[in-house]
């Protein structure tokens, strides 16, 4: 099975994705594996605006058809901005999970940079390796 | 490596998503599983079920073993063709599999059984069948193909012979005919109309893809799982099994209580069953977001209850309501709504009379 994975963000284990958005948020997401993985999404909840989240806090839930999940916060950070479109239309994580299925927007003071995320490619190595 | 069937490499070369399901590497679905949900109900739609187990029985002696063997009544089977369904009991009720079994002849019934019960359910057949001498044989070189929805029977008589498809297109439903070397029956586990076919394993890619062109879309066990939910039939494994009678899982409609000179496997013990107040298999609908899904614990109110818990036995997101429905089992006094624990958060459900769809239409008020 083949997986997007774009060379511009970053990622974790727990299949998250982190894009260095404009105003110095970050956002996230799941990633393609992730979606794909799950099936066609049935709900998703994301958390409110103005929520102070901590390092790998449970923070959202995507459930599809066969199971629901929870998305870690990939670092410590307030909730500036969540994806409400998601909440009529979940089948937007499905089509496009580094775009129009963002999860939320995240305000933090660590750099992107100094975290420990994966690299597209390391991600690779790693689906891989848990694909054994 | 699983079992396979014969459409295997079909279905991997239509972009199936393989998974295994009781052994054997099935399609789960082949890009959308709600897009295959909805093409049932709207269109037409084709399942591969050649892993279900068809077994021919056959001897002079056929019928009064299957009316010992079964809980419904193979003697309200009276023009050859015609299907019924039924479940075969334990002496004690729980159920050891459920099944249809068709009519063809005074010496001849085929049945067909859940493929992961296969093995229990021909050793407990071929036990009672000695004292009837019975032939039992597996019709291992047969697949079957399931085509579901409003335009499926339309769809898939095209394929035969055009003398033929006037015949089939007269078949009653739960009556089921040969048409050269298939056997094609009127019934289905969708809620819709449609045929379940019968064909030689050699000739079942050929049809599949036939019907393909037909505009049929091959769906895969993820549909077939919230169609069949959606349209309130059981699975065995979830909904009941050998720990569990007919009585409490939604399937006393099945088991012919008359004539009472009738003895069947599992008769007395149903008849005390029926003194007790016991469970219930209910559907339920959730009122707020979120999917039911099978263990979650259920706690019912009222006076007599109180305290008592149930469980969802099967529960998913029905595509045709946009809510999550289950099947449930229940203490019998159960008041109109109840709280399931879903992931730790108690949420309220409806307990409702299943089908919640049937036809493509739903049954269910939801507003």
């Amino acid at each position: 099975m083949s997986n997007n994975i774009p060379s511009d963000l970053k990622y974790t284990k727990s299949h998250e994705w982190v894009r260095q958005a404009q105003g110095g948020a970050l956002e996230v997401g799941i990633t393609d594996h992730a979606q794909s993985a799950l099936g066609d999404l049935v709900f998703v909840e994301v958390p409110d605006v103005g929520r102070a989240l901590k390092e790998g806090e449970a923070c959202a839930v995507v459930e599809s058809v066969k199971a629901a999940s929870d998305v870690y916060s990939p670092l410590a950070g307030k909730v500036v901005a969540n994806n409400s479109a998601l909440s009529s239309k979940p089948e937007l994580l499905n089509e496009d999970p580094y775009g129009a299925g963002w999860l939320f927007r995240l305000e933090t003071s660590a750099p992107l940079d100094a975290a420990s995320f994966m690299s597209a490619s390391a991600y690779e190595t790693f689906l891989a390796e848990e694909a054994k | 490596m699983g079992l396979k069937t014969p459409l295997y490499d079909t279905h991997v070369q239509q972009g199936a998503k393989i998974v295994d399901f009781g052994g054997w590497d099935m399609p789960l679905h082949y890009g959308s599983q709600i897009e295959e949900h909805h093409a049932v109900r709207r269109d037409a739609g084709m399942f591969d079920v050649s892993h279900m187990c068809i077994v021919d029985l056959t001897g002079g002696r056929v019928r009064d073993f299957l009316r010992l063997l079964l809980a419904n009544d193979v003697g309200r089977l009276k023009t050859p063709g015609k299907a019924l369904y039924s479940c075969m009991l334990l002496p004690n009720g729980g159920v050891i599999d459920d099944l249809i079994v068709y009519y063809l002849s005074d010496t001849w019934y085929r049945m067909v059984v859940n493929a992961g019960t296969r093995d229990k359910d021909l050793a407990w057949i071929r036990r009672h069948a000695a004292d009837f001498d019975v032939a039992v044989v597996e019709r291992k070189e047969l697949a079957m193909i399931a085509v579901q929805g409003p335009n499926a029977r339309r769809k898939a008589a095209l394929l035969l012979m055009p003398e033929q498809q006037a015949a089939v297109l007269e078949l009653k439903p739960f009556f089921g005919a040969a048409f050269g070397s298939w056997f094609v029956a009127r019934t289905g586990y969708t809620g819709e109309d449609g045929f379940e076919i019968m064909i030689p394993a050699a000739e079942a890619a050929d049809a599949w893809n036939r019907l393909r062109q037909q505009g049929v879309a091959p769906a895969g066990l993820g549909a077939r799982d919230t169609l069949r939910l959606e349209a309130g039939m059981n699975l065995y494994g979830n909904d009941m099994d050998e720990n569990y009678h007919p009585l409490e899982s939604g399937l006393a409609w099945t088991v012919a209580f008359e004539p009472t000179d009738r003895d069947f496997l599992g008769r007395e013990a149903l008849q005390r069953a029926q003194r007790e107040a016991g469970r219930e298999l209910v559907g339920l609908i959730l009122e707020d977001r979120g999917v039911l899904r099978s263990h979650q614990k259920i706690l019912v109110g009222g006076a007599t209850t109180a305290g008592l818990s149930g469980e969802v036995t099967s529960g998913t997101f029905s595509p045709t309501l946009n809510r999550s429905i289950a099947l449930a089992r229940v203490p019998k006094t159960s008041q109109p709504t109840v709280q399931v624990d879903i992931r730790g958060k108690l949420h309220a459900a409806r307990i409702v009379k299943p089908p919640f769809v049937r036809h493509g239409k739903p049954l269910i008020d939801i507003s």
